[in-house]
């Protein structure tokens, strides 16, 4: 019982950060309504920025925060102001344009090959990590420390995003902008740049996700591709665009995977995983808590 | 020189064309209706002012400057803004937050707060909702959110398409009632209506749009008396 519940615990740590990857995508997704296949290779690329800035600074792993955050999202900002903006301009009247998700994907396998070439295949990890290992124990159960600092992290970033789109200036224009696209440019609000905006948001999370991962998580060039699944199953689940929704997905997931090998072979959770996500596709399309009309 | 003038222009929608070498002109202070049957391009007209689609052809100028080929933010900012058919409202946002996005343009934003008050003073039941979520609301309320989020842009031209579509004839009167005051506080009105009673009624001239031109223009009220207005749009 006492495994049973230290799983647990840990698949909810673990889950939430799987939530923080989808967090990013479900917003990109919200926004764009375009479905980024490069969101794993963002999450790749922001924890090889979070490596190299402990690496070269010596910074404790969360601190790399400050430089992490604004350095995804000025990358995110570029990416779709210079690669996917055009394809969006060509294709002004298409509400869901599926080209753009073929140019996503491309940057998925440029950025993928790319950080191959540069770092070459092998797997990394943060020396001199101050987290490495560390547990937090209560009673019998073993707690594991970055997971659950990964977790606050994670729940911090849902509620400042939730706070930024719901208070601000700048929120409400980009949910306008998801809500209505025509409207809002007769609003004055520009939807490139508020597109160019969300983007950064998204890949900055990614960003942070890749933070939280670092100390416990080797890092090498196709790191994304396992994360990447996992976001879209999430992002599904807990229903499109829907902030809350992408946490609490990731963290059923997280469940499933941690809990699961204890009552079967590890392999069958993913059976699990899968069946859960068409289970949810069958009986609510919209997802656990996704809205029947939009965002 | 005209307020806005719009001069021989053509509009494609793909291979179809919807606007044939149409010219137009509105004053300041002037309201104005473009009446005319479905598909005639009435709207077409209205996203072509406002920059949600690109003459072929043409020039449009506002005070004097050239607007044919601006985005329409950029078309907002310098005050003509269009409250769309069908009202496009942000459906999962709140009524005050549909009007605050309204006043997005760095021009109205600066006054938002007072401009708010304004159109909560116009339009008191909007107050009373502010919190409810745009989506819950009747039709007549959801185009009084619209036409309010148009003010909080604070328009020099508000470019109102068919407001009261689908509307019971007590909110009709009652939309036509705001628009009246909307244009005595001095904003220029141009009015794309079905109702061509009620619109002609409102406005100093109309243009009739048959086919994408112009087939008629002149005072609303000499409009009004024409014997093939009567005929095919007042159905007398």
């Amino acid at each position: 019982m006492i495994y049973f519940i230290e799983d647990a615990i840990n698949g909810i740590l673990m889950g939430s950060i799987y939530g923080l990857t989808a967090l990013g995508l479900t917003i990109i997704f919200g926004v764009l309504k375009v479905v980024n296949f490069a969101h794993g290779s963002l999450l790749m690329v922001g924890m090889y920025v979070a490596f190299w800035t402990v690496s070269l600074t010596g910074l404790h792993p969360y601190l790399s925060l400050i430089i992490v955050v604004p350095v995804m999202y000025g990358f995110g900002y570029c990416l779709q102001a210079v690669v996917i903006k055009p394809i969006f301009k060509a294709e002004k009247n298409v509400r869901e344009p599926l080209t753009v998700i073929i140019v996503t994907t491309g940057v998925w396998y440029i950025l993928d090959n790319m950080t191959l070439l540069i770092f070459g295949p092998q797997y990394r990890s943060i020396q001199d990590n101050p987290l490495k290992g560390k547990m937090i124990e209560i009673g019998e159960m073993m707690i594991s420390v970055p997971k659950l600092w990964g977790c606050i992290i994670a729940i911090v970033t849902a509620v400042g995003v939730y706070w930024f789109l719901q208070k601000t200036r700048t929120g409400r224009a980009i949910r306008a902008t998801s809500l209505d696209r025509d409207a809002a440019s007769l609003s004055g609000i520009n939807q490139y740049r508020i597109y160019n905006m969300t983007f950064g948001i998204g890949t900055a999370i990614a960003g942070i996700a890749g933070v939280t991962l670092i100390p416990f998580y080797n890092i090498f060039p196709t790191v994304g591709v396992l994360f990447d699944i996992k976001g879209f199953i999430i992002v599904v689940l807990g229903g499109l665009g829907s902030i809350h929704g992408a946490i609490i997905g990731g963290i059923i997931i997280g469940l499933i995977e941690s809990v699961g090998p204890q009552f079967m072979t590890s392999t069958w959770t993913e059976a699990i995983v899968y069946g859960l996500f068409l289970l949810v596709l069958f009986v609510k399309p919209s997802g656990l808590f996704g809205v029947k009309y939009d965002w | 020189m005209a307020f806005l003038d719009i001069k021989n222009i053509d509009v494609f929608y793909g291979d179809v064309q919807v606007i044939f070498d149409l010219s137009l002109n509105i004053n300041e202070g002037e309201v104005v209706s473009i009446i005319g049957g479905n598909g005639a391009g009435k709207s077409t007209l209205l996203r072509t002012i406002s920059g949600l689609m690109n003459p072929a052809k043409g020039q449009i100028r506002f005070e004097d400057a050239a607007i044919e080929s601006l985005p329409p933010e950029e078309i907002v900012h310098k005050g003509i803004v269009h409250v769309p058919e069908g009202r496009r409202l942000f459906s999962l946002m709140s009524i005050k937050d549909n009007l605050i996005v309204g006043a997005y343009n760095e021009r109205a934003d600066q006054y938002m707060e007072e401009t708010l008050e304004e159109v909560y003073e116009m339009l008191p039941r909007l107050k009373e909702r502010e919190a409810q979520l745009a989506i819950t609301l009747s039709g007549g309320e959801q185009q009084m959110v619209a036409i309010g989020r148009g003010l909080m842009a604070k328009p020099k031209i508000l470019m109102l398409d068919e407001p009261s579509l689908g509307l019971a004839p007590v909110l009709i009167n009652s939309i036509f009632e705001t628009i009246r005051k909307i244009a005595d506080q001095g904003t220029t009105v141009l009015l794309v209506e079905q109702d061509v009673n009620h619109s002609l009624k409102l406005s100093d001239r109309g243009y009739v749009l048959e086919h994408g031109r112009i087939a008629m223009e002149g005072k609303a009220q000499d409009l009004l008396g024409d014997p093939h207005i009567k005929e095919a749009y007042l159905g007398i």
